[in-house]
């Protein structure tokens, strides 16, 4: 009972769900409709608590609506849930494999439950086995396998019995960029050969530019639905990428953001990205005046702008947003220092500016494992350094050596001036550390957060409340001051965990994965204050696995296995890494690249 | 197929997690151990100081019945100061004085008197030390009356017999009792544990959207723990009765028949508790107060539940493991007690259907 190729396998009619959420109700999603084509990829994409992973679980039959219904191969859900999960596959975001089994028998425990005959077992998991690279350790326990393996055997054991509509919650989060790909592969070439049809939801807007169809979701309302090409299509000739030579990116883009003709800018490697209101040829009338060297290209329009664009003017709307009307995300008002005078310095990406973190040699040895081998690389005073690297690759390893919470086993690590093999205590005072994880008390609320941690920083009296004031007003927590912080959203949590970093105005950031499960429109605003920060003379060291996001960065070292792989600005990265098939290689490309090589030289 | 998947699953992830085997392997092994030899309520040869003032032939006999007695352990001391130093440094638990004049008065009307010094700080072991002496000091009595041929002054000599336990060692009702504290562990708390972990670690939001019923996931969970528990029963069992030598007097099918009853109680108050409870670390600390710590205290496992103050005793017919023990009890210690037997597993059955009734109640498909 195949449906005929765009048959709607799904809908959901006037679709409202709320939760209970302590006193408050919480409305995930209010009368949304959609339909899912058959035979095709939908991408569902939206900002934290959009309502994709509510309606996800809706049609998997984890959640019943209270108002309207949802189909899914002619069934109700609500009714005949056992019937649908028979024919669906759901990838829930952090799929259950059980780690103390093999993958072996993780599979056979799904097969059971699916209830794959025996017959047909053998043939059915050795092609899986295959496609997901698995097949040299059925043997493994699933708790050792990395975290893309995981990922991957996670999506084997829901395709263990082909189902007819594969539902992925964010299956690529925390995924390193090989294993990105590879699962991309899988879901292209599993719709191909069976005509499956499939719903995503994902926050990395490259993917969407995957899917044959995308419905966006914001605050549980559908948006707008269409091909990834109409979304793109209205921002034609209103992007382009400006370099200016001689002048460091994050001011081109200060420039770029007082404009009003301006929509959008964001720093890409040594150029900025720019996207205009209306259609024009030169975004930047006179604004450049002064430079002789400005090299102007239009490019096409990506996903991402028509995201920002769709949803920034949504948040228009609301009342906070930004005073100068634009349409972006909030940012920082660039003038706004907040810190030390003595902090300013010139602008980045002068060559002469003092080196502010030195390591050289430095190892780190678990038993006899090495996680890390060796690294050496130097970070100037107010630049971005970025470490980047899959899970593994030694990334927070490194980190934790550099906040002297790890002790090196050898090698030199000099943190502003300071040995932090020695006294790493000294270190810490200048130092600003933002964990991989929200590592806050989600219990007090959030001005008791900022209290308690200027006074672990021997903040007092005045000072204290004034500098409270400012992280409040700074990072817009001033509505949500009193709520506790455990029950904020996630892009609130993060922007109160950079503000408790910054409590104590340190000259030097260590931030680990800050945007590890962020959406999109907050990570912008990450970066926007970050790049702030950097101008005011503020030295950042930041990991990240979103490859993308390293355009950011000033430098970037890229990691894999302990090991320092490349070093320098991003666009000289990509250089060297051009190849034949592609020529103008993303950051993704340059790294994956980047590991080929390194495979092929060591074989 | 879907059933055997999951129970075989199951009993793999108990096999590679060393916690699960240490609560359902290691620790009856433990705890009977610890109980059948290391708690014991009974006290043997414990020391007591003898301080004979004038020693005669009379004071001579009765210092041999206290060395006869194998629940006493006499040292001989000299003078009442040395003894006070030796109660006081906790070497002896007891001081027995005779005075100087105790031969003589022996043979006046009157009778002589014996001065008995005993460390009150443990309240219990004092009154069973009283008891020994009393007991050995009553022998010398009745072995005089014969030897001098004058009876004593004492018209009734009581006969006591103890029933059931006619050693009264405590090693008897406590290895039956700790047979309903291994099968809480497992049935309770290790099945508490285990179906929170899956509800931690998302596997549960994956078993939910396979095509498997609410059904087949909680007999999935039942069966393997209730196999898991008997095994634990086995065990115990065989320790009880070929290690410690207590003897088995009912039938070995009451046996399991009540030990059935029991541990689908405890899986059903343990999957309760965890269809309650989605977080490892609540559904534990929620287990052990609810079902193990009762079932130490208030089962009448250790504590006679007759000398617990009322509202207490009332408190104790919601336990489940007041009845097992019970069962036990009587089970290992008097025989098939008709009378015992059928409304104590009556009520075990009840509680049984109650809380697996509840479960399957409350267990729905979904997430919220």
């Amino acid at each position: 009972m195949e449906a005929t190729p765009l048959q709607p396998i799904a809908t959901f009619q006037h679709v409202t769900k709320t939760f209970a959420q302590g006193k408050q109700i919480v409305r995930a999603l209010s009368r949304f409709t959609a339909s899912i084509e058959t035979g095709r990829v939908t991408g569902l994409i939206g900002p934290d608590g959009a309502g994709k992973t509510t309606s996800l679980r809706i049609l998997a039959g984890l959640y019943t609506p209270d108002v309207g219904t949802v189909r899914v191969l002619d069934r109700d859900v609500a009714t005949e849930a056992l019937a649908v999960q028979a024919r669906v596959g759901y990838m829930p975001q952090r799929f259950g494999l059980y780690e103390d089994l093999t993958v072996r028998e993780n599979l056979d425990l799904y097969a059971d439950l699916q209830g794959v005959s025996r017959a047909v077992r053998t043939d059915r998991y050795r092609e899986l086995m295959e496609m997901t690279g698995l097949a040299p350790f059925p043997n493994r326990l699933a708790g050792k396998l990395s975290g893309g393996m995981k990922q991957k055997l996670g999506l084997a054991c829901v395709l263990v019995q082909p189902p007819a509509l594969l539902l992925l919650d964010e299956p690529t989060v925390g995924v390193d960029p090989v294993s990105r790909r590879e699962l991309w592969q899988i879901i292209d070439r599993y719709v191909r050969d069976r005509h499956t049809t499939v719903l995503v939801s994902t926050g990395y807007l490259d993917e969407a530019e995957r899917c044959d169809w995308l419905i966006v979701l914001d605050g549980g309302k559908l948006l707008r639905q269409g091909t990834p090409e109409s979304f793109c299509a209205p921002l034609r000739d209103k992007t382009f990428k400006i370099r200016v030579r001689g002048m460091p990116q994050r001011d081109i883009q200060a420039r770029l953001d007082a404009c009003a003709q301006v929509a959008d800018a964001v720093v890409q490697g040594e150029s900025v990205r720019v996207v205009t209101y209306e259609k024009t040829e030169n975004p930047c009338h006179g604004l450049f005046a002064d430079q002789d060297q400005v090299a102007l290209e239009s490019v096409p329009p990506r996903f991402e702008d028509a995201f920002v664009m769709l949803l920034g003017s949504r948040q228009q709307d609301r009342p906070q947003a930004s005073a100068d009307g634009k349409p972006a995300a909030p940012r920082l008002p660039t003038r706004d220092t907040g810190l030390h005078a003595a902090n300013s310095c010139p602008a980045t990406g002068s060559p002469q500016t003092s080196q502010v973190i030195q390591v050289e040699g430095v190892k780190r040895r678990f038993g006899d494992f090495y996680a890390v081998k060796g690294v050496t690389f130097d970070v100037q005073r107010g630049e971005i350094f970025g470490l980047l690297g899959a899970n593994g690759a030694g990334k927070t390893t490194t980190f934790r050596m550099l906040c002297g919470l790890l002790p090196a086993s050898a090698g030199k690590l000099f943190v502003a001036g300071v040995d932090v093999r020695r006294t790493a205590a000294r270190a810490r005072q200048r130092i600003g550390y933002m964990a991989q994880k929200f590592s806050l008390y989600g219990a007090l609320s959030v001005v008791d957060n900022l209290r308690f941690f200027s006074c672990a920083y021997r903040l007092r009296g005045a000072a204290r409340e004034e500098r409270i004031g400012w992280a409040l007003r700074q990072f817009e927590l001033e509505e949500v001051a009193a709520v506790a912080s455990g029950s904020l959203p996630l892009g609130f949590k993060q922007r109160l965990s950079f503000a408790c970093a910054l409590m104590h105005e340190p000259e030097i950031l260590f931030l680990d994965e800050p945007t590890s499960g962020v959406d999109p429109l907050a990570r912008r605003e990450f970066w926007r204050r970050t790049g702030d920060l950097a101008n005011q003379g503020v030295t950042v060291l930041v990991t990240t696995h979103y490859m993308e996001e390293a355009e950011n960065c000033d430098r970037v070292a890229i990691m894999a296995a302990g090991d320092i792989l490349a070093l320098d600005t991003p666009e000289a990265i990509k250089q060297k890494m051009k190849t034949v098939e592609k020529p103008t290689p993303t950051m993704e490309d340059a790294f994956i690249e980047l590991l080929n090589t390194r495979r092929v030289g060591k074989t | 197929m879907r059933l055997r998947g999951l129970v075989r699953k199951e009993f793999l992830q108990v096999l590679r997690d060393p916690s699960a085997l240490a609560i359902a392997l290691v620790l009856p092994v433990v705890l009977l151990l610890l109980f059948g030899y290391g708690v014991s309520l009974d006290s043997q040869h414990v020391p007591i100081a003898l301080v004979v003032d004038h020693p005669t032939s009379d004071t001579m006999r009765l210092c041999a019945e206290f060395a006869y007695s194998p629940y006493l352990a006499p040292i001989t001391m000299h003078g009442l100061p040395e003894a006070r130093q030796a109660i006081m440094e906790r070497r002896v638990d007891a001081i027995v004085h005779l005075r100087e004049d105790f031969s003589e008065k022996l043979r006046r009307p009157e009778g002589a008197s014996i001065q008995l010094i005993v460390n009150g700080v443990d309240a219990n072991s004092a009154r069973i030390v009283t008891g020994y002496i009393e007991s050995a000091y009553g022998k010398w009595l009745e072995h005089s009356s014969s030897h001098v041929g004058a009876a004593p002054s004492i018209a009734v000599v009581m006969q006591s017999r103890v029933w059931f336990n006619s050693n009264v060692l405590s090693r008897n009702f406590l290895v039956p009792g700790v047979i309903a504290v291994v099968m809480t562990l497992i049935g309770a708390l290790l099945t508490a544990l285990l179906m929170a972990r899956e509800w931690e670690r998302g596997t549960m939001e994956g078993l939910l959207v396979t095509p498997v019923s609410m059904n087949e996931i909680l007999l999935g969970k039942i069966i393997p723990y209730f196999l898991l528990g008997m095994g634990g029963l086995a065990i115990s069992v065989s320790m009880s009765v070929w290690l410690f030598g207590v003897p088995l007097r009912g039938s070995l099918m009451v046996l399991v028949l009540a030990s059935t009853l029991f541990l689908l109680t405890a899986l059903g108050m343990g999957l309760l508790i965890s269809t309650l409870a989605r977080v490892q670390f609540v559904a534990g600390q929620v287990a052990i107060i609810t079902t193990f710590l009762p079932a130490f205290i208030l089962s009448g496992f250790i504590f006679d539940i007759g000398s617990m103050p009322r509202p207490i005793q009332w408190l104790t017919h919601i336990i489940p493991a007041r009845y097992y023990v019970s069962l036990l009890k009587t089970n290992f210690l008097a025989g098939d007690v008709w009378s015992v037997i059928l409304p104590n597993a009556l009520a075990l059955a009840v509680m049984a259907a109650f809380f697996l009734g509840m479960t399957r109640w409350l267990s729905r498909k979904q997430l919220d």
